[in-house]
């Protein structure tokens, strides 16, 4: 597959233009925007997007506005998966028939919030992923169903608060772990998998890029700090998906056909702390409690130092 | 005065066929801080351009020159119309070179 654009090494790569604009009814700060923005920069004009329902979705195109400069189309919560699909085979059977030039490239991607992928849309993106269309499926993962009031969705995190999960006598926020979208995407045998994060736009740009330009389908989960749902002042958004990776509870990771690799090594990695102390949800929080969330951690990035084969996240900062 | 459309005037399917119109709508209401760059200060790292989510950071290719006498291509303004005043591009900048200022005194 060929692919015009440049790889993209440093932010003076990124393209100009904009295919995302302004007024948009995203709420002040929120990073959902500078993902999507970025994934249509990498992108270019020559794409299909299929969003399902979500804040993108319901807030980028309040009729009868929208904010895409690219076709775009929304059916419902749960089948992003399968229209994308759609539109991938209709391309296809429309080449065949020569009403489109063969050699023409068009990118479908598919854009999701973690409850269009997570819960509601997991069966459709699943049958995408399995059917092997050409398609990059995009999750911006908030962690809870932010656009109808917070509600817990299979990515919220443990012990985040959130309206199902409340911070009760009996109950302190959620008690259950988030899946793992990552293992079960490359479960399905696809070619590309990856995590990325907002605070490094040029990895997370770079993933976008390498995503598109795979023949089958490929998934980019990218973490979305949510300044509505998460409790925290508008203009911190960047600083906290920064941290998230700096306290390695988010690891910006990739799986490129059989090759597994962490793209932002961490030397040192800061306490949890540093990461829940800015964010409202987790102000219930016991010192008992984050401790075990450390501990929780500790584990899993013993696990992908495993799995990479040496110390790419490195020990606890002293 | 200005007529009222029917539903009958819109096309079926709920398309839109004006693409990126909601540049259209002013969000100036919702800012309650205006950010404001000083062009003194600024290094051009493109930072503030990166991360906006409303892209309400305009990039132009003017030249602009310090009172130190550095010369930048690159000239960064706000376009005040879509910006929210979020504060992402005063709180990830670099030099600190943009400063948010209450709309409101």
């Amino acid at each position: 597959m060929t692919y015009e654009l440049e790889k993209i090494k440093t932010l003076w790569d990124i393209p100009k233009e904009e295919h995302l604009v302004g007024g948009h009814s995203l709420c002040a700060g929120c990073t959902a925007a500078t993902i999507v923005r970025h994934l249509l920069k990498v992108a270019g004009k020559n794409t299909i997007v299929v969003n399902a329902t979500g804040c993108v979705e319901v807030s980028t195109t309040s009729f009868p506005y929208t904010a895409w400069r690219v076709p775009w189309l929304h059916v419902a919560f749960e089948n992003a998966g399968a229209v994308a699909s759609g539109v991938e085979s209709a391309i296809n059977a429309l080449k065949i028939k020569g009403e489109i030039p063969v050699e023409k490239e068009i990118n479908v991607i598919a854009i999701a919030g973690d409850g269009g992928s997570f819960d509601i849309g997991f069966q459709a993106l699943s049958g995408l992923m399995e059917r092997g269309h050409k398609v990059m499926f995009v999750i911006y993962d908030n962690e809870a169903y932010m656009n109808t009031g917070i509600q817990r969705s299979g990515a919220t995190p443990f012990a985040a608060w959130t309206t199902t999960t409340p911070v009760t006598r009996r109950i302190r926020g959620e008690w259950r772990n988030k899946k793992d979208m990552f293992d079960i995407a490359i479960a399905h045998g696809i070619d590309y998998a990856a995590t990325a994060n907002p605070a490094y736009p040029v990895d997370m740009d770079s993933k976008f890029q390498k995503g598109l330009s795979k023949d089958g389908p490929s998934l980019v989960h990218v973490i979305m700090p949510c300044t509505t749902g998460w409790r925290f002042e508008p203009k911190y958004g960047i600083t906290i998906a920064k941290l998230a990776t700096e306290t390695a509870v988010w690891v910006n990771m990739e799986y490129d056909v059989g090759n597994f690799s962490v793209t932002v090594p961490v030397k040192k990695r800061k306490h949890v702390r540093e990461y829940l102390k800015l964010q409202g949800r987790y102000s219930h929080l016991s010192e008992t409690e984050i401790e075990l969330i450390q501990e929780q951690i500790d584990r899993k990035v013993e696990e992908i130092n495993k799995r990479a084969g040496k110390e790419v996240i490195g020990p606890l900062e002293a | 005065m200005k007529e009222l459309k029917s539903w009958k005037d819109y096309p079926l399917g709920g398309a839109v066929y004006d693409p990126g119109s909601t540049l259209d709508i002013d969000v100036s209401g919702w800012r309650n801080e205006r950010p404001q760059i000083d062009q003194e200060k600024c290094i051009r790292c493109r930072i503030c351009w990166v991360f906006c989510p409303d892209a309400a950071i305009i990039e132009e290719e003017k030249t602009y020159t310090t009172k130190t006498g550095k010369t930048f291509k690159l000239t960064y303004s706000i376009d005040y119309a879509h910006c929210k005043g979020c504060g992402i591009c005063a709180n990830e900048c670099p030099v600190k070179a943009i400063k948010m200022i209450p709309e409101v005194e």
